[in-house]
């Protein structure tokens, strides 16, 4: 029996502890939001918080996080009012969707290290998430905003992540 | 075959001609009924699209897929354009699989080829306006007054002389049994308030939280998950296998043999996969076990050397050719790609003795169900497909086989549970159907001013239509059109050209990949130009401006990228400038890309400035989100990605060795579009083929460096500057 606290409820789980927690997570809680992508901690679609820190779930064995703290995308708010939820809606970053839990989870640690990451912050800590559909200038913005919505008041000015596209379209 | 059908084959080829490209008069599928694949664009049935509930709750039913290309929003926002619903109580719901949801011009349920929004553009309006007119109709029966002094309003029907007003929710009933009037006219542009206006997408807040349900979250009770142990040679079959070790693996419950392979099943994913890792299996490679990708490159090269079937001739090229003042010639290799979605191909089934429920997602509804009660051994009614969302399609997902869904029935039968196939990220790579690998052998004759008189083109690669449904219908005269496309109807004014065809019958099963033959047309064509521009001692901007003197549009889109992009600015130091145009899925760009090269090789890309004519947009931020997405697609493309065999194995397995561009990689991105009053036209697939031509355009500009193979790799690179140096 593994115990840990999830969502901040504490929870107890019956399997193999070498189990990755990714499928723990999935099969035996329901919190299907983690994704499965590569099973060997190359794309981050399984990213989680662990005692706040960004993990790979489908590398980590159940046991790892016995007494700990995880922490999923379902358990950023109840109500879409976590900032990087808030920009990535206003932004729309999505597309295919599939790897948006991760890239919001390893977002959210960013964040809560460093309140308003540069670019190059921001290279640093999303370039172990792959987004198939190409949405990373999208989820670059969003970060500079979520970290405006957070609490800055200043718009962000990073070289890399300036508004710059203009869509011209008249009618 | 009846009169009526043959006419609905001619009716397809006629509206799919229009429409644009190979790839639309390929859905013709012999081994489905008339009935199945008939289009219905008369048959305007607006609530089997429409739901409106007595909390005014509207769900509009989406006939195509979502996979990220936002047709969950943009079908919507045509229909509500007409409806005129409140846009804060619209859902979306996928429909299930009937001839009424079929694709308006390919005559079969399914989405691909940049065609939604074409294809759509009349129907979810005429839908959406039928709606309204009967719902108006209810309202003004109900309050005995003529329709035409009623109004819609948000959702309401409004009566202004008498203040009497009505919701949609409480006419629906009534509404529902009155008569679609035969003639739905629709709004004149100037009077849209949805259409044109960034929207934002509806998918968005589940896709943050993550509730969206993708086919790979899918519970079934009682279901059971499956990994399948297959040939590490595509093809092959299974001699024999012990399952000793595996069935001893807790949580496995039974371990049987497939026609693809042998199915570990278990209690859930991990058991499944460790039971696999345990299993012993021997097979019988078949003939695909000498499969070598480096006997290819040169079997094609070879092959290219001498003309292939002809695609398309204009002119007299030979002639031309032997009276050019100056000659060049280059030969250009792209390889087999996978399409590598985040989400793994999956397939659950609930197989019952008279019934089979599908959960998958899928992109080619009605092929699926046609092959999977065939492999059921019921009729295709008593098969029913949940579309889920995609987690990334890119064409993988509009399996002609329906390899991944037979499979699964497959499974489901020798399981009698139900059951999730599940395929790990080595599968869905390792698992075939891949965009083919091209050998492109070009020549070009310029005459005393440089300009190019003669252009051959010689093209080496598997069909993707041979050997499908599809073959009768998409290969003419040996030509299959999605090999040439992008090649045989370049819209450059060259006096004299030959575009000709060897396709090769390899053991590889091929597919579309996004964008499909424009993948390397796109590349070759547009590289192999910047070659004769170059060669002819021409500005490659201004080069192509001339060749297009008569393609206004392709013109436009040409010099608003050239203009934005700053085109004969002076660049940092080490930086070189890219331009390419590409003409695919009836929608125009061009793209200028600044790149540099490091020391050891690595190509940075720094900005893409992207514009784009695809005719009246629905949803801008949309065609502006797909013009990034393809971009970075192609990119990955350009830089990163291959599949190649050694003996008849597939050399990658994950992202390791299936690199995917990443954040720190990715460039900034400038989209520009075009305003225009024509019909909507592709959006998800034309911003990927000009991306490699204009970054090697780019490389060389940079370096001196033509990239001829793609993915581009270091060692092309760090040879000649050392050379320069």
């Amino acid at each position: 029996m593994t115990s840990f606290v999830l969502n901040g409820k504490s929870v107890q789980v019956d399997v193999d502890p070498a189990t990755p927690l990714l499928w723990v997570l999935r099969e035996s809680f329901g919190l299907t939001g983690t994704k499965y992508g590569c099973g060997m901690a190359l794309c981050g679609a399984c990213t989680v918080h662990l005692d706040g820190e960004a993990i790979r779930s489908c590398v980590a064995p159940l046991a790892r996080v016995e007494g700990k703290h995880v922490k999923t995308i379902e358990g950023l708010s109840n109500d879409l009012s976590h900032p990087l939820q808030k920009a990535w809606i206003e932004i729309d970053v999505p597309q295919c969707g599939y790897c948006q839990s991760g890239q919001i989870m390893s977002a959210a640690v960013l964040l809560s290290k460093i309140a308003k990451p540069t670019d190059t912050d921001i290279d640093e800590a999303m370039s172990g998430n792959i987004c198939r559909c190409g949405t990373y200038p999208r989820i670059r913005r969003a970060i500079h905003r979520a970290a405006e919505l957070a609490g800055g008041k200043t718009a962000a000015t990073n070289e890399r992540s300036g508004d710059v596209p203009t869509t011209e379209v008249a009618r | 075959m009846s009169a009526q059908a043959t006419l609905d084959r001619r009716a397809f080829l006629k509206t799919g001609a229009a429409a644009g490209g190979g790839l639309v008069i390929a859905f013709y599928v012999p081994a489905l009924s008339a009935q199945e694949q008939k289009p219905k664009p008369e048959a305007i049935a607006p609530f089997a699209y429409i739901k409106i509930a007595s909390d005014e709750k509207v769900t509009i039913v989406a006939n195509h897929s979502e996979m990220g290309q936002g047709v969950y929003t943009s079908l919507p926002m045509l229909l509500n354009e007409e409806l005129e619903a409140d846009w804060s109580k619209i859902r979306v719901e996928a429909a299930p699989v009937d001839a009424i949801y079929n694709h308006p011009i390919f005559g079969i349920q399914m989405t691909g080829g940049s065609t939604t929004t074409a294809a759509e553009w009349d129907h979810y309006r005429k839908l959406g306006a039928a709606g309204r007119m009967v719902l108006v109709e209810a309202a003004a029966q109900k309050w005995n007054v003529p329709a035409s002094s009623c109004h819609v309003e948000k959702g309401f029907v409004i009566h202004a002389a008498t203040s009497r007003k009505a919701s949609y929710g409480s006419l629906v009933d009534a509404a529902s049994k009155l008569a679609v009037p035969a003639d739905i006219p629709l709004k004149e542009p100037k009077n849209f308030t949805l259409i044109g206006k960034p929207t934002r997408r509806l998918d968005t807040p589940p896709k943050t939280n993550g509730t969206a349900q993708f086919g790979l979250d899918v519970v079934v009770p009682g279901m059971m998950t499956a990994v399948i142990a297959r040939c590490p040679v595509l093809g092959g079959k299974v001699l024999g296998f012990d399952a000793t070790e595996a069935q001893q693996v807790p949580g496995v419950k039974a371990v049987l043999q497939v026609p693809t392979g042998v199915a570990v099943m278990a209690e859930g994913f991990w058991p499944a996969k460790l039971g696999r890792d345990k299993l012993k299996v021997k097979w019988d490679e078949g003939d695909n076990a000498s499969l070598s990708t480096t006997k290819m490159l040169s079997d094609f090269s070879a092959q290219s050397a001498s003309p292939g079937a002809i695609a398309k001739k204009v002119g007299d090229p030979q002639s031309a050719m032997a009276s050019a003042s100056k000659k060049i010639v280059a030969e250009y290799d792209v390889p087999y790609l996978a399409h590598a979605m985040m989400e793994p191909l999956n397939c659950v089934v609930d197989l019952k003795d008279d019934s089979c429920e599908i959960w998958t997602g899928t992109q080619f509804e009605t092929v699926d169900r046609a092959n999977a009660a065939k492999a059921a051994g019921l009729s295709p009614e008593k098969v029913k497909i949940n579309t889920t969302l995609l987690g990334g399609g890119f064409g993988r997902r509009a399996n002609p086989a329906s390899d991944f869904v037979v499979e699964a029935v497959q499974v489901a039968k020798v399981a009698k549970a139900p059951v999730k196939v599940v395929w790990t990220r080595e599968d869905d790579m390792q698992g075939g159907w891949y965009r083919p690998m091209w050998h492109d052998r070009f020549a070009a004759g310029l005459d005393a001013s440089g300009n190019p008189i003669a252009w051959t083109h010689t093209i080496v690669g598997q069909s993707i239509m041979a050997g499908t449904l599809f073959e009768s219908f998409g290969i003419k005269n040996g030509i299959d059109s999605a090999s040439v496309e992008g090649a045989a109807d370049i819209l450059y004014g060259i006096p004299n050209l030959q575009v000709d065809l060897h396709s090769p019958k390899i053991g590889v099963p091929v597919q579309w990949w996004r964008s499909v033959g424009h993948s390397h047309t796109g590349f070759s064509v547009e590289a192999f130009l910047d070659e004769v521009a170059h060669a002819g001692g021409k500005d490659p901007y201004q080069l192509r401006q001339n060749l297009l003197a008569k393609q206004p549009r392709m013109l436009a889109v040409l010099n608003l990228a050239a203009q934005k992009a700053g085109w004969g600015k002076p660049l940092a130091r080490g930086v070189g400038r890219g331009i390419a145009t590409h003409f695919s899925f009836d929608s125009y760009v061009a793209q200028v890309i600044e790149a540099s090269v490091t020391k050891d090789g690595t190509v940075r890309v720094h900005r893409v400035v992207c514009a784009v004519d695809c005719g009246r947009v629905v949803n801008p931020d949309t065609v502006k989100a797909q013009m990034e997405g393809g971009i970075n697609f192609g990119l990955t493309a350009a830089l990163k990605t291959e599949i190649t065999f050694e003996n008849g194995r597939v050399q990658q397995s994950n992202f390791n060795d299936y690199p995917m561009l990443r954040m720190f990689e990715a460039p900034i991105i400038e989209v520009f579009i075009v305003p225009s009053e024509e019909k909507p036209t592709g959006v998800g697939e034309p911003s990927v083929p000009p991306v490699a031509p204009a970054l090697t355009n780019a490389i060389f500009a940079a370096t001196g460096k033509r990239i001829r193979r793609l993915p581009i790799h270091a060692s092309d690179l760090v040879e000649k500057r050392g050379a320069n140096s």
